[in-house]
């Protein structure tokens, strides 16, 4: 199978890559995937504790209030923002809708915009400023 | 290539994996959006929050998204590795770790929302 055992063109040195900004969002896509499966322990610790007796409800709130805590949900939060705008982005080109070049372009910047903007939103929530 | 040259932990199941993980995130999606909803309208306090969670078919979307979740990290994550670790004994204890941890945390969460 002569195909098979051809080199292909791979090229993965993210040191050396100038992306577009499409390149970008996919790879915050792909960051943000790998932050939240990450923090998936602390993700369902915090689930339980907010879910059981009140004794672990209190711990669950203590928690949640430590600025550390907070700041890493914070992360989590764009991170799934963004992985959910990225997420309807990708299915739509998967449906052949947008997949022209400007199109593609655009939908690009519409997903970090979207998802920087709602993660001001629930983050300024989040942190406790409304 | 003969089959002796076949990697292990290579993707063997390209459709089917591509498709899984599509209709994982539609079923993410739409939990998010219910649930977002559902906070939006007002949850008080530890109580309410055990009310919304412990409904019926509150309990059985969120079982469907643990496992939508679960399923789907572990064909993102393993595309991850794929890509950046070469050598196949790494790559077969990152994939075996991966998917353990995964199948625990599913039936961590599981047990987390089914004992209410």
């Amino acid at each position: 199978m002569p195909e098979l055992a051809r080199k292909r063109p791979k090229f993965l040195n993210l040191f050396a890559i100038r992306l577009p900004l499409a390149g970008y969002a996919s790879i915050f896509h792909r960051v943000s995937g790998i932050g939240l499966f990450l923090m998936l322990p602390l993700l369902i610790w915090l689930l339980d504790r907010s879910l059981s007796t009140p004794e672990a409800y209190a711990q669950f709130q203590a928690v949640f209030d430590c600025w550390l805590v907070k700041l890493v949900l914070l992360g989590l939060l764009w991170s799934f923002l963004h992985h959910f705008c990225m997420g309807i982005r990708i299915l739509l080109l998967d449906v052949h809708v947008g997949i022209d070049k400007l199109s593609a372009h655009n939908s690009a910047i519409a997903v970090m915009a979207v998802s920087l903007l709602l993660t001001a939103i629930l983050g300024a929530k989040l942190l406790g400023i409304y | 290539m003969s089959h002796f040259d076949r990697i292990v932990v290579g993707a063997h199941y390209g459709l089917k994996d591509w498709l899984a993980q599509r209709i994982t995130a539609v079923v993410m999606a739409l939990y998010s959006m219910f649930m977002g909803a559902a906070l939006l309208s007002g949850v008080h306090g530890q109580d309410g929050w055990r009310a919304l969670m412990s409904h019926g078919f509150v309990r059985f979307f969120t079982f469907l998204f643990i496992v939508s979740l679960c399923w789907h990290a572990w064909i993102g994550v393993r595309d991850i590795w794929m890509d950046y670790v070469k050598p196949a004994g790494i790559r077969l204890a990152l994939h075996s770790l991966t998917a353990i941890a995964l199948v625990g945390y599913a039936g961590w969460a599981i047990q987390v929302i089914w004992r209410l």
